[in-house]
This record gives C-alpha cells, sequence and structure tokens, in this order.
C-alpha cells in the first residue's frame, strides 16, 4: 500500500495499489504521497456555464430518432459537500454503457450490440439545492478481463466538480442488489463496509413514474481529500 | 466522514468527457501564452487512456491523451500562489488502474529563487523535487508524468 505520513491507511477512498484490480500494478505510484496542507490544495474551481450545458443533455433516452433498448429509470441525486451543504450549479457528468453491456468506445470489444438509439452520455449543472436529474436506461453487465470469469456490477461513471479543487472526485454509481457486486474488485477496493455501501444507488419510489420508469437515488459527497485517514468506529 | 469513494474513470471514458476537452486555456499566440507538452508513462511506457486536468482558475484545461500517451496545454503563467507558493498549476491524472485520481504540480523552470522559497516544494524530499519543475523545451515548456519508475513523479494527498 502506497503510504502517506501522517495517514496510516485508507478507508473511505480506495488504495492506489489494490492488486486485485490488476490495472493498478503498474500504475499505483511506488513512492509515498507528499502530504499537502489542505488549505493550500483547496484552490477554487471552474464553474461551467449553462450556455454548454442544455436541458436535454440530462436525457439519455432522447439523443436519437428512436428510444434506446433497456429498462429506462430516472436517476436523481443531490451533490454536497462534507458539511452536507448543497453544491449549487456545478457540473456532473455521467456516461455508461447500454443496455447490453457494450460501451460506444473503439476499444470496447465485448460482443454484445451496440444501440443505434444510445450514446451513453450525458452531463447537467446541480439546481440550488445541488440536486441532479438524468434520465437513461439501466447499464448492462459486461465481462473484463481482469481474472477468470470476471464481470463487473451494473454501473454509471460519475464526474462532478465540487466548488474546490481538493471536492474533483469521479466515482461510479451501483444498483441496489446486484449479484456481482461481491465479486467486484473496483467495488470492494473501498476497504469500509459502510463507505462502499455509500457507492450502491438506492430504489426510489418517489421518482419511480407509473407506467413508465423507475427511479433511483444517488447523493454523492465531496469531501476535499485524498487518502483520508481512518474512519472513526461508531 | 460520510464521503462518496472514488472509484477509477475506466478505459472507456472518452464519449463521455471529451465534450470538455479543451488544451487552449488560452489563444496560442496571444501574450504571455505558453505552451506546456509532456507524456504519461506507467510502468510500461505511454498511458493511451489518460485524462489530465490542469486548474488556474477561472481557466481549465482538460485533455484526453491517445495512443502516444502526449498531452498538451497553451496557457499563462500563473501569478505567484498565497502563503509564499511559487507559481504553479494544479494538475489531476484520471486513468484506468487508478482508483483515485493522482494530483501533482508543474513549476517553473524560471522561478529558481521562489521555487527555492515554496512551502510544498520544501515538504518533498530534495532528490525527488525535480519531477515537479518543467524542462525547457523547444515552443515552451516539458512536464512528463510518470505515474511509476525511477523518475516517477510526486503525487500529493491532502
Amino acid at each position: 500500500m502506497t503510504s502517506v505520513a501522517g495517514h496510516p491507511s485508507y478507508t473511505i477512498d480506495p488504495a492506489y495499489d489494490s492488486p486485485e484490480y490488476r490495472s493498478t500494478a503498474g500504475r499505483a505510484p511506488k513512492e509515498p504521497l507528499v502530504l499537502l496542507d489542505p488549505d493550500l490544495a483547496a484552490v477554487d474551481g471552474p464553474v461551467f456555464g449553462g450556455e454548454r450545458v442544455r436541458p436535454d443533455d440530462a436525457d439519455l433516452t432522447r439523443q436519437h430518432d428512436g428510444e434506446p433498448l433497456g429498462e429506462r429509470i430516472n436517476v436523481t441525486g443531490r451533490l454536497l459537500d462534507s458539511a452536507g451543504r448543497p453544491i449549487a450549479g456545478q457540473l456532473v457528468e455521467v456516461w455508461q454503457c447500454n443496455a447490453a453491456g457494450r460501451y460506444r468506445h473503439a476499444v470496447d470489444q465485448h460482443p454484445a450490440p451496440l444501440d443505434p438509439n444510445f450514446s451513453g452520455a450525458g452531463r447537467c449543472l446541480t439546481g440550488p439545492d445541488g440536486s441532479y436529474r438524468f434520465v437513461t436506461i439501466k447499464p448492462g453487465s459486461y465481462p473484463w478481463r481482469n481474472h477468470r470469469n470476471a464481470w463487473r456490477p451494473a454501473h454509471i461513471h460519475f464526474s462532478v466538480f465540487g466548488r474546490l479543487f481538493t471536492e474533483r472526485l469521479i466515482t461510479q454509481m451501483y444498483f441496489p442488489g446486484d449479484p456481482l457486486l461481491e465479486f467486484d474488485p473496483i467495488f470492494n477496493s473501498v476497504r469500509e463496509e459502510r463507505a462502499r455501501r455509500r457507492l450502491i444507488s438506492s430504489f426510489d419510489w418517489p421518482t419511480t413514474e407509473e407506467e413508465w420508469a423507475l427511479g433511483y437515488h444517488f447523493d454523492i459527497v465531496v469531501g476535499g481529500r485524498l487518502a483520508t485517514p481512518t474512519e472513526e468506529q461508531p | 466522514m460520510n464521503e462518496t469513494p472514488s472509484q477509477t474513470i475506466g478505459p472507456f471514458f472518452k464519449f463521455g468527457l471529451d465534450w470538455l476537452e479543451n488544451a487552449d486555456l488560452v489563444a496560442p499566440g496571444s501574450p504571455g501564452a505558453l505552451r506546456i507538452h509532456g507524456t504519461v508513462h506507467d510502468a510500461d511506457g505511454p498511458v493511451p487512456d489518460a485524462m489530465v486536468e490542469v486548474w488556474q482558475t477561472p481557466l481549465f484545461g482538460r485533455y484526453l491523451t491517445g495512443a502516444d500517451g502526449a498531452y498538451r496545454f497553451t496557457t499563462v503563467k500563473p501569478a505567484a500562489g498565497p502563503a509564499g507558493q511559487a507559481p504553479h498549476i494544479d494538475v489531476s491524472v484520471f486513468a484506468r488502474g487508478l482508483l483515485q485520481r493522482l494530483v501533482t504540480r508543474i513549476y517553473f523552470p524560471d522561478e529558481d529563487r521562489v521555487n527555492g522559497s515554496d512551502p510544498v516544494l520544501a515538504s518533498v524530499p530534495a532528490g525527488r523535487r525535480s519531477t515537479l519543475v518543467a524542462e525547457p523545451a523547444e515552443g515552451g515548456l516539458r512536464f512528463d508524468i510518470h505515474l511509476q519508475g525511477p523518475r516517477e513523479t510526486v503525487f500529493f494527498a491532502f
């Protein structure tokens, strides 16, 4: 494990060196990270204007002439800082594979069909209460070559900007009850169970629309720490 | 301590994140414009699937590397930072195999005096400080990012 002076272990964020996820081997730094004074690191971030983010960028089911195949879902949540305050007007970017488990990416060679009516990328700015909302389809599971018979649990990638450089976060949202979660080295790279659970969205009746779409809820809390020290036990 | 944990950007992000790609934080040729370029390397060579972001608020740059692992930005040298910090650019590196981003800084080779009193550089082991200082290169500055290896770049935690 990469060591950091004053940081005995990582429990919220995964360790860079997580051997079960094979790609970390050649990319996780070998030298100790250098601890940076958070006050010096916490510079203000960019603010992205609404002129580049249109309302329909948040509906991934309306980007083509026809409707994509798959289970239509509403994904909602709030972007919050670690004190629970909403982060308004900031950028949330999402990307995902289609319902068959195939990404619209040249390098993805999984022999599952592309969907001509699904690109799988969306974005929005958070509202005054930090809220975001996407309409999409539930992504499929797909195999990867990390180990024998390796399958990723269904997930949506999220990229969020907080207010500060220290709050920049890229993560993945998973779905409740997915049987693949317990076998996934990326999900399980988060060692602390309570932290890991925060990556799983909750099924959400209030945003489930009758005769139309299921709802899932996923709040994102940006904390402004890398290599977070040990989480206190209750 | 209820933060959402980080997860890797994975290999297949281009179609989701390239809409905001921006190598020109300022117009090339404009007063003070400076070209910074380099290559992202892992243990095996150039990294073809990294995303490099630079923050010089209000300027923002994002570059997605290709087969040669190269990135480039056109920007201006920022002013000195608060608390005695020398001019520097904040950098994030995201890639498959990185479960969290890596954070580093680009310092400037023509700022020897203020680099010498920068509190962050002073906290870095002396033998590794040079990995944070860009090198003069044809047409601007070069700043290679080594995730591993004998010239591993200094990365920060906070």
